[in-house]
């Protein structure tokens, strides 16, 4: 291995890498991932810019409290297998949040190296590793002798899946209940191929299988069984079962062909397969594409719309770029591959044809007036600045209310004013060893923060069985 | 893998499958469906679940196969197996003891109607039977129904059996006549025939309900893809209904989103000019 012995000055001195990617007008007409990856060379030299801060703020900085600096020394020493070691033990899908974090507003919005210049890039470092590991290590074995423990995992997104990797490495025995027909939740139906090859959920998912966890798909917790019953029949219970009720735009037309939530575009598309010609499941297209909202679901439905043809994709967000929560980069990809971001505007009216299709958005301009709840300025409406847009296909990704399939029956779950299941800062719900996480506690969320929770929620649940016991 | 343990043509195109799935047949309620998939690249096909032996661990299902969905899912031997079966999904069918029912089914809706009919009849309802179909061959269910039904009349298109005519052809002298008028009707099959049985009963404020089938892909409510307009409002056919208030219903609405697939700018042709490394 090649010692790391660079001064702090000769670190200073490196630049940060960049990100290979894929030609924008190539792959504006194909699913096949966007970044390709670093090369050795590059992650070794990448890892190298950490100077070892004494504060190590970028591990606060991490829901799952990834050992960044420890982890990046191997990198910067080309010891991977050591490095995928810190990182598998830290993080159960480290190929997966090596490519969805916001690390710009996490681990790298807090790096040292970015108050003079650009932080160390930790995202694309943990994405190198987890794909080598994947490469060359196989699967993780089994730790900790078995427990005797038995717990149910509700929910095989990201939330779900860390739980279980958790709590079978410490020797429980893990059931995971999965309601649609394939593990992975959001990471399945919702984030597209071109920014996470299913090909990656396949593989962590397999990890996980590799360490114990059992999954049974096709069964809806609230329906095909009860909370009531999996609390009979297991030791403790982890319930990560998502947001997953679309919330509308509540404007007329909404009803109209062609208008889709971006849960149902996403899940065709990505979980159905609706982009390959093999795939049975049918999406609309067209060549005027309109999506409202402005976080990752609507970058990816846009993103996606133009890959599925349109020619022009409009992403509409009736605030402003600076209040847009999608990640830097998916915006930055966005833009390369020609879609076009409109700001400022509501809509007011879907128009549709004849034939039921829609043919059109009516929008109205806004403006930015006083903070609001969440701290951003809240838009206002600018009277007589009404204008329409042409579209084929509209996609509404404005977010996710509480779905209370499972909720309405368990009625000791004690639920906020929303429908999401309250819990105390171990996770714990009102029923006793039954835990919440990620999006069906904290509304609409990203896969980090639901995976911190599942990693949290593991620790609080391995520490109610062995007191119990 | 969910077992096929029986599979019988009972009409041309219509079959009558008995599939191993304990956890649903242990929970079901009338007017419950489930979600199947025959293999890999299929389509998710909701299915009313007409009937269900817990003890023995099966649900019946009665397909007509359309698509091509519906067709691997009926071609699947006794046997053999589908790879998806999820549910029970959808609300149970709100059974109450209403004295006089009129049951109508049309087509392949007979199928859905069955399994609530014999819950309404369960309850101590009488109930008077409407089958409807294009011609006699494809008439389904009839001893099934007859088994508890006061009456089983039946309608054809091209008048080879029963009164010739759809379903209003026989509910209309029922409605019509103070001493036989049903106290309320439960409607299932096409959505033109579901709108024509609302719109014979609305005059006379019989509570009349039917059970819709919108396109839908997950069936828990996460899509929103089979929102329907009832009463002004817009519902998931999936997690509220799918029963509804037929008076309430936008059949209009439903009628064109049913058909959204069938139109050409949602065919496969002309899509990604690249396809290289796309999937799996």
């Amino acid at each position: 291995m090649p010692e790391d012995t660079l001064t702090p000055k000769q670190r200073m001195a490196i630049d940060r890498v960049k990100m290979p990617e894929r030609e924008a007008a190539v792959r504006a007409r194909s699913f096949i991932e966007v970044n390709l990856g670093l090369s050795e060379v590059a992650a070794i030299q990448e890892a190298q810019r950490c100077i070892h801060c004494k504060n190590r703020p970028c591990v606060q900085g991490c829901p799952v409290k990834l050992r960044i600096p420890e982890f990046l020394d191997k990198v910067a020493e080309g010891d991977f297998a050591a490095a995928a070691e810190i990182l598998r033990a830290d993080n159960t899908l480290p190929a997966t949040t090596g490519r969805v974090c916001p690390q710009e507003k996490q681990c790298e919005e807090v790096c040292v190296r970015g108050a003079k210049g650009e932080p160390v890039a930790i995202g694309w470092l943990e994405r190198f590793v987890a794909d080598w590991a994947t490469e060359h290590l196989g699967a993780p074995k089994p730790g900790a002798p078995p427990s005797g423990f038995r717990v149910a995992v509700v929910g095989s997104g990201p939330g779900g899946l860390t739980c279980a990797g958790e709590l079978a490495r410490m020797g429980h025995d893990v059931t995971i209940y999965e309601a649609l027909h394939a593990p992975g939740g959001v990471l399945r139906y919702g984030i597209p191929e071109f920014r996470l090859p299913k090909a990656i959920v396949d593989a962590e998912v397999a990890n996980l299988q590799a360490l114990g966890v059992k999954i049974e798909c096709n069964v809806i917790v609230g329906k095909t069984i009860t909370v009531p019953q999996i609390a009979a029949e297991f030791d403790a219970c982890f319930i990560a079962n998502g947001a997953g009720l679309p919330v509308f735009l509540r404007v007329p037309g909404e009803n109209l062909k062609g208008v889709y939530s971006a849960n149902e575009y996403l899940t065709r598309v990505n979980l159905m397969g609706a982009y390959r010609p093999d795939s049975r499941t049918p999406v609309a297209r067209g060549a005027a594409a309109v999506v409202f909202g402005g976080g990752n679901t609507a970058m990816d439905a846009v993103r996606t719309a133009k890959r599925l043809g349109a020619t022009r994709a409009v992403l509409a967000y009736r605030r402003s770029r600076l209040e847009m929560p999608a990640r830097a980069e998916e915006a930055k990809h966005a833009e390369q591959e020609g879609i076009e971001f409109m700001f400022l505007v509501a809509p007011l009216e879907i128009l549709g044809d004849d034939e039921g299709w829609v043919r059109a958005v009516r929008l109205q301009r806004m403006e930015l007036g006083e903070p609001d709840a969440s701290g951003r300025r809240r838009p206002v409406p600018v009277a007589g600045s009404e204008f329409e847009l042409a579209a084929d296909i509209v996609v509404v990704a404005i977010g996710t209310a509480a779905n209370p399939l499972l909720t309405s029956t368990c009625p000791e779950l004690k639920l906020n004013k929303w429908g999401n299941i309250v819990t105390d800062e171990h996770h714990a719900t009102s029923m006793p060893g039954v835990f919440a996480g990620g999006d069906i506690v904290r509304g609409g969320a990203t896969v980090i923060l639901a995976m911190g929770d599942g990693k949290e929620a593991a620790a609080a649940i391995d520490q109610y069985l062995r007191e119990d016991a | 893998m969910f077992k096929v343990l029986s599979n019988d043509l009972i009409a041309p195109e219509v079959h009558r499958m008995v599939i191993e799935a304990s956890r649903v047949a242990k929970v079901r309620q009338p007017g419950q469906f489930v979600i199947v998939r025959h293999c890999e690249k299929d389509e998710r096909i909701p299915l009313t679940i007409a009937d269900a032996d817990p003890a023995a661990g099966t649900i019946t299902l009665i397909i007509q196969a359309v698509g091509v969905g519906t067709k691997d899912i009926t071609a699947t031997p006794a046997g053999g197996a589908l790879r998806d079966v999820a549910g029970p999904l959808g609300r149970p069918t709100e059974i109450e003891r209403w004295g006089r029912a009129a049951c109508v089914g049309g087509g392949v809706g007979t199928a859905v109607l069955y399994p609530l009919a014999k819950a309404l009849a369960d309850a101590g309802n009488e109930i008077t039977t409407i089958i409807g179909a294009r011609s006699k061959g494809l008439v389904i269910l009839r001893e099934e129904l007859a088994a508890f039904s006061k009456d089983v009349l039946i309608t054809t298109e091209d008048g080879s059996e029963g009164v010739k005519g759809f379903v209003t052809a026989a509910l209309e002298p029922l409605v019509c006549d103070p001493r036989r008028r049903p106290n309320v009707v439960f409607a299932v099959g096409p959505v033109p025939m579901m709108a024509a049985v609302a719109e014979m009963t609305r005059p006379h404020g019989i509570k009349t309900v039917v059970s819709l089938n919108p396109i839908m892909v997950d069936g828990t409510g996460m899509c929103g893809g089979c929102r329907v307009t009832v009463g002004g409002k817009v519902r998931f056919a999936c997690v509220d209904g799918p029963e509804f208030d037929a008076h309430e219903v936008n059949f209009k609405e439903l009628a064109d989103r049913q058909g959204m697939y069938g139109e050409e700018r949602c065919k496969l042709e002309g899509q990604l000019e690249s396809m290289a490394g796309g999937g799996e």
